[in-house]
């Protein structure tokens, strides 16, 4: 059997830049991150869409790059936690939303896109909206807490090209 | 202070061992057994890929002992012609490309004669499955106390009740990996672990390497909660072991199902009560039998024993008490540490049982709690005289009133009939977990701190102990800084790397902030002695600490601090009586519970956690943890349940190991009652493990209440609450 694997060219627009990448047709989005492209802010939690620890933004919208082929990300928009500005995640900081870390940019993803849509409180909870973002260490308590303090003073939190 | 990392972490910055780019690096991957016991008879290698391309090693590539050094030295590193478990690991491979290497491990075929496995560690095993001395006990344990016998026979109501625990996987978020290489003659392995100085050891050890030709670096951990305490030691071995074969970096890194199946998990337990009391609930004799499953090799079981059955009377005052402790070999994936290591497991049994004890006399909980728990002066199970400076009936009394347990009693009297399909119910549990290493755990491990004054007046904190979450980091930077009056941006927190700092014990038993806390406070001291007295501080002591370099060029200002046991404190290893502990933080938690009818369904409506955990360092991380303990605790008591298949877990994904969602679960509600302890960081006592320890209870009490059955086993999910209401 042969070792090697024809890839397959594609365009599409990353973190605000249009990037032209050969995929391996069998990696995830999550591994053309994370070891093509060397951005490992996104982090593998399952494999298999439970825990939300890898989530990013395909054409605006939160996804498990762990579920997206990586050739199917062609000519789309796609957004990863390397695009927030540390400076806003400061809510999530004080009210305590991180202690291990490895969740967090997914959850900081998903935080982000509630503050920057909050329209879809008033149909969803919170609490309903950030169970695709699986934590072992908070409690969620404090994920929650931080992500209400940034809904009230609307200038921080976010704010991603998207927003 | 915040947490120093936290927007590092928040923006995706943080860097773990599967971020680090490495040139030339090899992917690591393990062959694991088929079988949960028996002889190797082949191993089998595939057509399927091209072998030239791999590295490929097994028992034979072991410089030194075919073992993982931990208590015991049973465990091999990799399975020699014999294997105990299910997914033990057998051979390793290695290639540049992860998806050839995963390939590669599904080639090999591992044949296994099986022998009969052990697989219950309730019942007595059958001859022909013995395998560890002649009865399969890993680990016997005794605690004795005054004449349990005759008070049993004297006492006017006895108690009977059986109590089980299932295993539960930590699922901390980031998996198990490690990253080996050759620098020089020096073997470094940098990746996700609690405890450097365990896996140095377990390098030197089965490497036939010294410590100086091996460098252990802590890299950011990503969860551990004990999972990262002792099996760590394995992969850190695998992956340098092939990287010794290759000569080239191997990153070894499992995925989630790989390391649900193969990894260590909570001990399941069976704990058996026989409690003599009187018409008022006074606690007269307390017969408890203990029994944990150990798994397939020794790792940790007999200190997780040792906690389990020094707690396993809680926190009451009993004259009579006789604990008997058996951790059990079984061809299980061994078990390992845990949060609350045991303690969780026997005081979910006392706390149900303290329940249980209450129906029989028609007793409010409250107040038979109340009449039993330890006032200061009155002495535990082991002997050990409690001087909290706090009842814990005070902290039960906060929960009670903070809950509105009284007023949600009468309320749920009402709802629960009138409601067609759903029940409510409030549970307290009552309950202490020991600080720090049992016994003389802590004389033995002479931690050791260092906190170094550089030339341009920084100081810089060693020490071996890990940030997993906890917040180590930040709590250390707090500590010397406001023991040197510094400013935080000038303390640096040295990066656990066994090369520069001391070995300031293992980052396990809620020794952290505590015990290593403390020592990092007496060497800022002893580094201020070093310069100039004990009173400079800040500016003044920063131009003390450049002053004392361009004095002394070239050479290192370096402040130590070595562990001395608080005085007073005795402890018999033989007997197993005495100062088991050298404090506890004690705590009394209230959960109200729903449940539907229909379906089973059990939701925790509101939870009140009230501790004492001495002086609180640092609110926000305080919190954090208790929230968290709590959690991951509900999620044991009601949903997290391992299926077993031959002695392995049959569901190793997140889609069928169902952990607590932020849907799942109402805040958590937390207060602390404070106690400056003297012998801890100002004031600190342990807080990691201790809410891991009372919401099974609290919440399986609850739902006791809300459907007035009596459930004696976890987790308690829709299945066999169902089953239970049936009989």
């Amino acid at each position: 059997m042969s070792t090697a694997t024809a890839t397959i060219p594609i365009v599409f627009v990353l973190n605000g830049e249009e990037t032209e990448v050969e995929v391996n047709p069998a990696d995830r989005l999550l591994d053309l991150l994370r070891y093509t492209l060397a951005l490992p802010g996104t982090k593998e939690g399952c494999g298999e869409g439970e825990c939300g620890a890898c989530t990013v933004y395909l054409n605006g919208l939160p996804v498990n790059s762990c579920l997206v082929p990586a050739y199917q990300v062609r000519g789309c928009r796609v957004e990863t936690v390397e695009s927030l500005d540390p400076a806003d995640l400061r809510p999530l900081l004080e009210s305590g939303a991180t202690q291990c870390g490895a969740c967090t940019s997914g959850v900081a993803m998903t935080a982000c896109w509630i503050h920057d849509h909050p329209e879809i409180l008033e149909t969803h909870s919170l609490a309903e909206l950030m169970a695709g973002n699986l934590c072992r260490c908070t409690g969620y308590d404090g994920i929650l807490k931080g992500i209400e303090a940034g809904l009230e003073s609307r200038d921080r939190l976010g704010g991603g090209p998207e927003a | 202070m915040l947490r120093r990392e936290g927007l590092a972490k928040l923006s995706g910055r943080e860097r773990y061992v599967d971020d680090l780019p490495i040139d030339g690096c090899l992917w690591g991957a393990t062959v694991r057994s088929p079988s949960p016991r028996g002889r190797i008879t082949g191993i089998r290698f595939g057509t399927g890929v091209q072998w030239s391309d791999f590295v490929v090693v097994d028992h034979r590539d072991i410089p030194g002992p075919n073992e993982v050094k931990l208590i015991e030295t049973d465990q091999p590193v990799l399975a020699a012609g014999y294997v105990r478990h299910m997914h033990e690991p057998v051979v390793l491979v290695a290639h540049p490309s992860r998806d050839m290497v995963r390939r590669a491990v599904r080639e090999v075929e591992v044949i296994v004669a099986p022998d009969p496995p052990a697989l219950d560690f309730r019942v007595t095993p059958a001859p022909e499955t013995i395998q560890y001395k002649t009865d399969n006990v890993l680990k016997h344990l005794t605690i004795k106390k005054g004449d349990v016998e005759r008070a049993l026979a004297a006492a006017p109501v006895v108690v009977e009740g059986v109590y089980e625990t299932g295993a539960q996987e930590h699922v901390y978020l980031e998996m198990q990996g490690m990253l080996a290489y050759l620098d020089g003659d020096t073997l470094v392995v940098t990746g996700s672990m609690q405890c450097p100085y365990y896996v140095l050891t377990a390098l030197t050890h089965a490497l036939g390497r010294t410590a100086d030709q091996v460098r252990v670096i802590h890299a950011p951990t990503g969860g551990g909660f004990g999972g990262k305490e002792e099996f760590p030691n394995g992969v850190a071995l695998h992956a340098s072991l092939l990287a010794l074969k290759s000569g080239r970096p191997v990153k070894l890194v499992y995925d989630r199902s790989e390391d649900m199946v193969a990894t260590t998990k909570r001990h399941p337990s069976r704990v058996r009560h026989r409690t003599g009391v009187d018409r008022d609930g006074r606690l007269l004799a307390q017969d408890i039998e203990v029994v944990i499953d150990g798994g397939a090799y020794v790792t940790l079981s007999p200190v997780v024993l040792s906690r389990a059955i020094i707690h396993a009377a809680g926190p009451y005052s009993c004259e009579n008490v006789r604990i008997d402790g058996r951790a059990m070999f079984t061809n299980a994936v061994p078990f390992g540490a845990f949060r609350g290591f045991g303690a969780p497991q026997s005081q979910f049994a006392t706390e149900r049982h303290m329940d249980i004890i209450a129906n029989r006399l028609g007793m409010d909980p409250v107040e038979l709690r109340h009449r039993n728990l330890i006032r200061d002066g009155q002495d535990t199970a082991t002997g050990q005289v409690i001087r909290a400076g706090v009842d814990a009936a005070t902290l039960l009394d906060r929960a009670v009133g903070l809950s509105e347990y009284r007023h949600k009693q009468r309320a749920h009297a009402t709802f629960n009939a009138t409601h067609p399909t759903l029940r409510r119910g409030v549970g307290i549990a009552t309950f202490f977990h020991g600080a720090g290493f049992t016994g003389s755990g802590e004389v033995q491990l002479k931690s050791k701190v260092q906190v170094a004054g550089h030339p341009d007046g920084t100081v810089e904190v060693l020490t071996a102990s890990t940030e997993m979450g906890q917040g180590t980091t930040t709590i250390f930077a707090q500590l010397a800084s406001e023991r040197l009056d510094y400013d935080p941006d000038d303390v640096i927190i040295a990066p656990p790397d066994t090369s520069r700092v001391p070995n300031s014990g293992p980052t396990v038993a809620s020794r952290t902030a505590m015990l290593v806390g403390l020592l990092v406070e007496r060497a800022c001291d002893d580094l201020r002695d070093r310069v100039s007295d004990r009173h400079l501080a800040g500016a003044d002591l920063r131009e003390a600490i450049r002053a004392w370099h361009q004095a002394n060029p070239g050479q290192t200002l370096v402040g130590e601090a070595v562990y001395v046991p608080p005085p007073g404190i005795a402890w018999d290893e033989v007997a197993y009586r005495g100062d088991a502990y050298p404090t506890f933080a004690w705590a009394a938690y209230v959960a109200e519970v729903e449940v539907d009818l229909r379906t089973y369904g059990i939701r925790v409506i509101d939870f009140v956690a009230v501790q004492e955990v001495g002086k609180v360092l640092n609110p926000t991380l305080a919190r954090g943890q208790i929230q968290g303990g709590v959690v991951q605790a509900i999620g044991w008591a009601l949903m997290e349940e391992c299926a077993w298949r031959d002695g392995a877990m049959a569901n190793g994904q997140l889609t069928n190991y169902i952990i607590p969602t932020s849907g799942d679960v109402p805040p958590i509600r937390v207060d602390f009652v404070e106690v400056p302890f003297a012998h801890g960081a100002r004031g600190a006592k342990g807080i990691g493990e201790l809410p891991m320890d009372g919401p099974a209870p609290a919440v399986v009490n609850a739902v006791a209440a809300a459907v007035g059955a009596e459930p004696r086993a976890i987790p308690l999910t829709p299945e066999r609450l169902m089953a239970e209401l049936a009989t």
